[in-house]
Formats: C-alpha cells, structure tokens, sequence
C-alpha cells in the first residue's frame, strides 16, 4: 500500500496532535505533583487554602478554588508569587518563593494547574 | 582429688559461659549489623538521595548516608532509645492526611513508630551512623561561630520576618506541622551541618521542601543561635 502526500500530511499531523497531547498531559500531572509536594501543606489538599499547618499561621493561604478571588489576579502575579514569593506581589511573606526549586517552566504549568482548580 | 577436679569443672564452665556473654554482647554491639538488619528498610545509608518526586513521597526515614555530618551522636545515643517522632506530620506529610471538616487533618494511626533500640545497641548504632559522611565537601568546619540571640529576637527573625514557623514548630503546640519541629534541633543536629543546609538546602537533596530562602550569612548564625537559646544551650 502507498500513501499519497495528503494521506502523508495527515498522518503527520495526527502524530504530532499525539506528541504534543501527551506532552501537556505530562505537564499537567508534574504540575499536580509539584502542588501535592510543595502546596498542600498550606494551601489545602483540595487547594482550599485548608492545609495542615496554617492553625497557627499569622496570614491565611490563599483558597485556590475562589473563582472571584482567583480570576483578580493574572497569570504574571501568580507566576511572580511562586516563582518569588509573596512580597514580590505585595502579599504575606509565608508565602515562600519557590525559585530554584521549581524551573521556569514547571511554575508555568503550576499556573495552569491553578486555573484548572479555580475554573477561572 | 575430687575437689581439685569439681574447681576445674566449675572454672571451664565459667569460661565457657564468660566467652559465650562475650560473643553474644559483642554480636549485639556490631553497629552495622544492626543498622543492616533494622534500619535499611527505612533509611538510605549508601548514597545520597532520594533521586526522584516519587522517591521523596516513598521515603519513610531520613537518609543516613551523611549521619556522620549531620547528627550529635550523643542524642542519637539517646533518641533511639526512646524515639519520639520529629516530624510531626511524617516524612511526606502528603501521605498521611486527608481532608477535615475545618481543615486537612494529620491522620495519626497512619504514622509510623521507630523502632527503639537498648542502650548498647543504640549506642553502637550511633557510632557506626557517625561513620556515614558523604556530602562531607558541604560542610564548611567551623563554620558556626558561636554566638547568642534572645529567644525573643530569635521568635521574631523566625516566626515574622521570615515565616519558617508557618512549617516548623517552635514549641510543641506551636508551629506548622509539615517540616521537623526545630526546638530540639540544636540537640539533635550539627551546627555546621544547619549553617550548611540554611546556605543551600538542595544541596543535600534536590528533593525536600525547604524552599531557597537565600539567607544572609548573619541571618543563617542568628537562625542557630536561636536553636540553641531553645535548647537552653547559650554558651
């Protein structure tokens, strides 16, 4: 069996629909265990800001799943925020920066996995 | 005649039993054997890691392969005798809590007990783990210059200006529960392994949860004057 150009380009086309869908649902699941690693224990296990340490915590984390609260903020501050901390966007200083932890990159997937628990 | 022969029987049956006590204690008092038998399981004591996320999450006890650099053997002389647990949501407080009805809640009948050793065995224990030094380049000797802060000054560096209280207790009833409890850190642990780790604590495993503070160096003294005034050791 020969495939002509079209066949070709199709099939070309549906491999790398494949590569790169596997690529984002790699990120993604790095990104929900880089927030089970470092997140939950303040930010909740559930990302409702209701982790295990904060009965004692002066400030109270922020709750990821608050679509109001959630939507103020871009995408830029709450990469600034992990990447950071929360002095650099004029917020608690409980919120650590995660800055030679995390890559770049792995903050930015951390962001989306954000969005996806606000819905926002 | 007889008397002579019942003393030499007596004195061979001493003997034997004097070798047997010898054997058996100094079996018990094989360190590594123990660790061997009892601590491999848990701890890693060959090599520095863990090397992945998935590792760090399975990990149930500290890696032992730098002991040497990192722990005060006398406490380790007596902590395992009568372990009591450091950190007090376990080694990966990811797995053992779930959701509360105010807030996550530590599940506690998922929290492992340490094995406790008798004194002789805790003893050669921790001479054998004081033996364990990899990552022995990160340590800088003498880098701890012994100094004093009030624990008022040291509640505050601590607790506001830098928020480490928000994982570590301060007290037993105060404190984030994630991280190990730094009231008795200056018992358990080497200062210049803490100014080592305080400087970089990725250095020692890229996988831990201490973020990159990036102290400054008098900030980093301060931190272990601090553990020390909570111990009450202020010389």
């Amino acid at each position: 069996m020969r495939l002509n150009a079209q066949e070709i380009c199709l099939c070309l086309l549906l491999l790398f629909a494949l590569v790169f869908n596997l690529g984002v649902a790699h990120a993604q699941d790095q990104a929900e265990a880089h927030y089970k690693t470092y997140c939950w224990q303040c930010h909740g296990m559930t990302g409702d800001g209701m982790g295990i340490n904060i009965p004692d915590m002066s400030v109270q984390p922020r709750d990821h799943t608050d679509k109001k609260e959630m939507s103020a903020r871009s995408d830029e501050e709450l990469f600034t925020a992990i990447k950071e901390g929360g002095r650099a966007i004029g917020k608690s200083i409980l919120m650590p920066a995660w800055e030679g932890i995390l890559s770049d990159k792995e903050i930015h997937d951390l962001v989306r996995y954000l969005r996806k628990l606000c819905d926002c | 005649m007889n008397v002579t022969w019942k003393s030499t029987g007596s004195l061979i049956g001493t003997g034997i039993l004097l070798i047997l006590s010898l054997t058996s204690t100094s079996m018990a008092l094989d360190g590594k054997a123990i660790i061997d038998k009892q601590c491999v399981q848990c701890h890693e004591v060959d090599k520095a890691g863990p090397e992945t996320l998935e590792a760090f999450w399975a990990r149930k006890g500290p890696n032992l392969s730098y002991a040497g650099n990192k722990y005060k053997q006398v406490w380790l002389e007596q902590w395992l005798t009568a372990p009591k647990r450091i950190r007090p949501a376990g080694m990966f407080y990811g797995n053992h809590i779930e959701p509360g009805d105010t807030r996550d809640q530590v599940i506690e009948s998922s929290l492992v007990q340490h094995v406790v050793l008798e004194k002789e065995e805790a003893k050669a224990v921790a001479k054998t783990l004081m033996n364990l030094k990899s990552k022995s380049e990160l340590i800088e000797v003498g880098a701890y210059k012994p100094g004093t802060i009030s624990l008022s000054m040291g509640d505050l560096l601590f607790v506001k200006f830098r928020g480490c209280s928000s994982c570590h207790r301060i007290q037993e009833d105060y404190g984030g529960v994630s991280g190990p409890e730094v009231y008795t850190a200056a018992e358990r642990l080497q200062e210049d392994y803490v100014v080592s780790f305080l400087r970089d604590p990725q250095a020692w495993s890229p996988f831990n949860f201490m973020p990159q503070y990036r102290l400054k160096e008098s900030d980093i003294q301060k931190f272990v004057h601090y553990f020390r005034a909570m111990s009450g050791e202020t010389k």
